[in-house]
């Protein structure tokens, strides 16, 4: 996608000079192939360092529960998939629409690095694009590799093209078309396996948790001012887990706190240094809701109601939960 | 402020078997179960924590002990002001810290004292329930009951269920901490 | 210096394992991570770095400092450490062999930690050349090197064969006991690693950060560096994650807490971040109120209090680890560029 970045660049620039807004939330040009990060600009000179590429998998939504107050009117670049986070934001009042002004952009599908390298491709120095099939410069020579086998887990299943709320669009028609997996397909196949299976699956992928908090911090809904893991009066309080309940714990509570409001967008998987398929926690209350309530996509519109804030006389009883259980 | 139902209890325990066996269950319901292995040559006796909604369950199970029906000491009552006080929070720290089960009671469907907490008690616990089973948990060990301020033989019969229920699935240890067991 | 074809490696480390705890790179929840060898485990090398860093061994995550229990109007206070074991690291790398100096100099500080103490006295560290380094690696920046790593025993794998050379006391014991499995490299394997280390050096050469500079951190710019208005732009990406810090090999905070069992107060440590709001909490509040100046502090601790403090020696050792695992592609090198570019332009 980095064929629209000048039109990217043009549009900031236009918005900046006219005074419509007084920031640009983008991503910043970094020292390898593979690495910009997010970072606002506030004059048309910095520009130059505006990117998009491949490896903008990061979402901004979640820079404006901060900084949406501080910086005035931001000029946001949005993908399809980031623009559901805004629009939940949005809908629990912790960013202002009117000071946003949302650019929907294009996405072909992001990269993970991490696929690559562990394809055996090491010492990356420069990443082309172009065409179906990435060519990856490196220290070792030149190495290729299907975009399709080096696309970040959350774009396997993508939303789609549809920007849900923007101000105007750049490069959306031209998105590439992904090939799109059953995003509850894995959460079926645990559903299928025997309870102790699924503890064991989940005990090895717990007991790495470091607790770095990147899955929390990374998640545009977890936007607690305090988290109750930081409150020292709350008796869960921890910068590490101490023991394997607490490994437990804290991915429970937050799967819980964020379901219903979770948009799918993935982050927390793609920031875990330690590969914790996260995302399957929130997959799995995504389509419980959804066999329990009936269709609800977090993020759809800024207007919906979550189903957890909700409820019908006829809801199932909490021991009927089982029955959906392996359907996809 | 309605009578202590534990001290009830407690006070009609110890004419029972030291097991402290439901009145009403076979003698040989306790023998090759599984899970209710001996230790230290006493019989499991699990740790049921009891959520009860101010206004209906734990209303429910005062009427229990004022109409002297018996069910375990094995479990603990906590009130509630209403069942969607609970926090999954809740729940959890009453595994880490040696639940063997926990059963949150609430007012019957349509008959909340806040007219809707218990539904969206509902959705949430379905939801936890349904999340603790992906992890693996044993589903059993969890439950939700409605329980009216009328219904005292149901709730005793409901605890006595309940607690049996834990005692043949055995001790917590997927769920417990580890640091609170020594 | 001493070879055995990698073919017998299997050998090697079922000798090891015989007596002390072995651990090197396995593949585990898809991750490659320091483990314990068991027979038949396949050991990778073929990624430069473990998730976590050899730091975990001797300062783990978190440990047991005492326990205590009432009885009475008494309280007990027990020592509960963890058990002690004789324990062998096999494939570390340069850089996280040379972050345990970095470490010592904390630890190893009057009073002593003996927790730390115990465990550096029961570790061996058996490094491995790396031959293929990645384009994140900086340790030449810090004088380390990639080709000769260093630590008790260094292991350089090349053409088919392991060449052993033992550094320290530690390192000629347990070669002793192995002596058995080995061969003289000779002449000729002397030649070999000299072959491999210059090769190892050309591709050093062409590192993109081979000319990442340190000079202008060095001495008295400190509160410079401290007062420099790009510590703003440089920590709006940051989400305040612990990422950096714990895979980081040379981060040593650390926070005492407690925990009360029910029937007794466990007292631990465990690894505490810099980019934590509640980082050295006190009962007024957090001296680091903003995320900048917990952002600061990081970098500034790695390249200037602590040089300042131990002799000019950086507390970075250039593995690249925060480089690959941060969420928002922030690290310290770019922290270098920004501060020392853009200062003095």
């Amino acid at each position: 996608m980095q064929r629209i970045i000048g039109k990217m660049r043009e549009k900031a620039k236009e918005l900046l000079e006219a005074g419509t807004v007084d920031a640009v939330l983008g991503w910043k040009k970094g020292d390898f192939a593979y690495d910009p990060t997010p970072a606002f600009f506030y004059s048309t000179d910095e520009l130059d360092m505006l990117a998009y590429d491949g490896f903008c998998g990061s979402n901004l939504s979640k820079y404006l529960v901060e900084y949406g107050k501080e910086k005035g009117k931001v000029l946001v670049f949005l993908k399809p998939c980031d623009t559901y986070s805004l629009n939940q934001l949005v809908s629990e009042h912790r960013v202002d629409r009117e000071n946003v002004y949302v650019v929907g952009v294009g996405c072909d599908g992001m990269l993970d690095v991490q696929k690559l390298r562990d394809k055996g491709i090491a010492g990356i120095e420069e990443i082309e694009e172009a065409g179906e099939d990435l060519r990856i410069h490196t220290l070792y020579g030149l190495k290729t590799c299907p975009r399709d086998e080096a696309l970040l887990k959350k774009c396997q299943s993508c939303k789609g093209k549809e920007h849900k709320l923007f101000d105007d669009r750049i490069g959306a028609e031209e998105s590439r078309d992904i090939a799109n997996e059953d995003r509850f397909a894995e959460v079926a196949e645990l559903e299928k396996m025997s309870p102790e299976e699924r503890f064991a699956f989940w005990r090895a992928a717990l007991s790495s948790c470091i607790r770095c908090n990147a899955c929390r911090e990374a998640c545009p809904v977890c936007s607690c001012h305090t988290c109750i893991f930081d409150n020292a009066r709350s008796g869960v309080d921890a910068k590490a887990n101490a023991s394997e309940f607490e490994e437990n714990l804290f991915h429970i509570i937050r799967a819980f706190h964020v379901a219903g409001r979770c948009s799918d967008c993935g982050e927390c998987s793609r920031v875990c240094p330690q590969a914790i398929p996260l995302h399957l926690l929130n997959r799995k209350m995504i389509k419980d809701i959804q066999s329990f309530y009936g269709a609800f996509q977090a993020g759809d519109s800024a207007d919906q109601c979550s189903p957890l804030l909700s409820y019908s006389p006829d809801d199932i009883e909490p021991d009927a939960f089982d029955r959906w259980k392996g359907v996809m | 402020m309605p009578m202590s139902t534990e001290s009830q209890v407690q006070a009609n325990a110890p004419a029972k078997a030291p097991t402290n066996a439901p009145a009403n269950a076979p003698a040989n319901t306790l023998i090759n179960t599984p899970g209710n292995e001996e230790k230290d040559g006493k019989a499991f006796r699990p740790l049921i924590v009891s959520f009860c909604c101010n206004w209906c369950s734990y209303a429910g199970a005062d009427l229990a002990g004022s109409s002297r029906l018996t069910y375990p000491a094995d479990v603990k009552i906590i009130r509630v002001p209403c069942s969607c006080r609970i926090n999954p929070l809740f729940i959890l720290r009453a595994f880490q810290r040696g639940a063997d089960g926990v059963i949150v009671n609430g007012c019957h469907p349509g008959d909340c004292h806040y007219s809707t907490g218990n539904f969206y008690t509902r959705r949430r616990m379905a939801l936890l329930f349904s999340m603790l089973d992906f992890l693996g948990i044993e589903k059993e060990r969890t439950r939700v009951e409605w329980v009216s301020a009328a219904e005292g033989a149901r709730f005793a019969s409901v605890m006595r269920e309940f607690v049996e229920q834990i005692r043949r699935l055995g001790e917590n240890k997927k769920l417990g901490d580890i640091r609170c067991k020594e | 210096m001493l070879k055995l074809p990698v073919s017998q490696m299997e050998e090697l480390f079922a000798s090891i394992a015989s007596e002390q705890s072995l651990y090197l790179p396995l593949e585990t929840n898809g991750l490659i991570a320091f483990s314990r060898w068991e027979e038949g485990k396949q050991a990778r090398f073929d990624q430069l770095h473990c998730a976590g860093s050899v730091k975990d061994f001797f300062f783990p995550q978190t440990e047991n400092l005492a326990l205590f229990k009432t009885s009475g109007k008494e309280i007990h206070i027990e020592e509960n450490r963890d058990p002690e074991e004789a324990f062998v690291v096999f494939g570390v790398r340069a850089c996280d062999a040379g972050s345990l100096s970095i470490l010592d100099r904390v630890f190893y500080d009057e009073p002593a930690d003996t927790f730390y103490q115990t465990r550096r006295r029961q570790g061996l560290i058996i490094t491995v050349a790396c031959n293929a380094p990645e384009e994140t690696c900086f340790c030449h920046t810090f004088g380390l090197d990639a080709a000769d790593p260093g630590g008790d025993v260094a292991v350089w794998l090349l053409e088919d064969m392991l060449y052993w050379d033992s550094r320290t006391e530690k390192g000629h014991a347990l070669t002793e006991r192995l002596r058995g499995l080995f061969e003289e490299a000779g002449d000729q394997g002397e030649e070999t690693v000299r072959k491999g280390k210059a090769d190892i050096g050309k591709i050093i050469d062409r590192l993109p950060l081979r000319d990442l500079s340190l000079e202008r951190f060095a001495g008295d710019g400190m509160m410079e560096k401290f007062d420099a208005p790009q510590w703003e732009s440089l920590q709006e990406a940051c989400l305040g994650c612990g990422t950096c810090t714990f895979v980081c090999p040379t981060c040593h905070c650390y926070d005492i807490r407690d925990f009360d069992t029910g029937h007794g107060i466990r007292r631990f440590r465990c690894w505490d971040s810099c980019m934590f709001s509640d980082f050295t909490l006190m009962a007024h509040g957090n001296p680091r109120p903003s995320r900048l100046a917990r952002f600061r502090q990081r970098f500034m601790h790695k390249l200037a209090y602590y040089p300042e403090n131990h002799e000019g020696l950086y507390a970075c050792v250039g593995c690249g680890r925060c480089i690959t695992k941060c969420p928002v592609s922030m690290n310290i090198t770019k922290v270098i560029k920004t501060l020392g570019v853009d200062q003095h332009a």
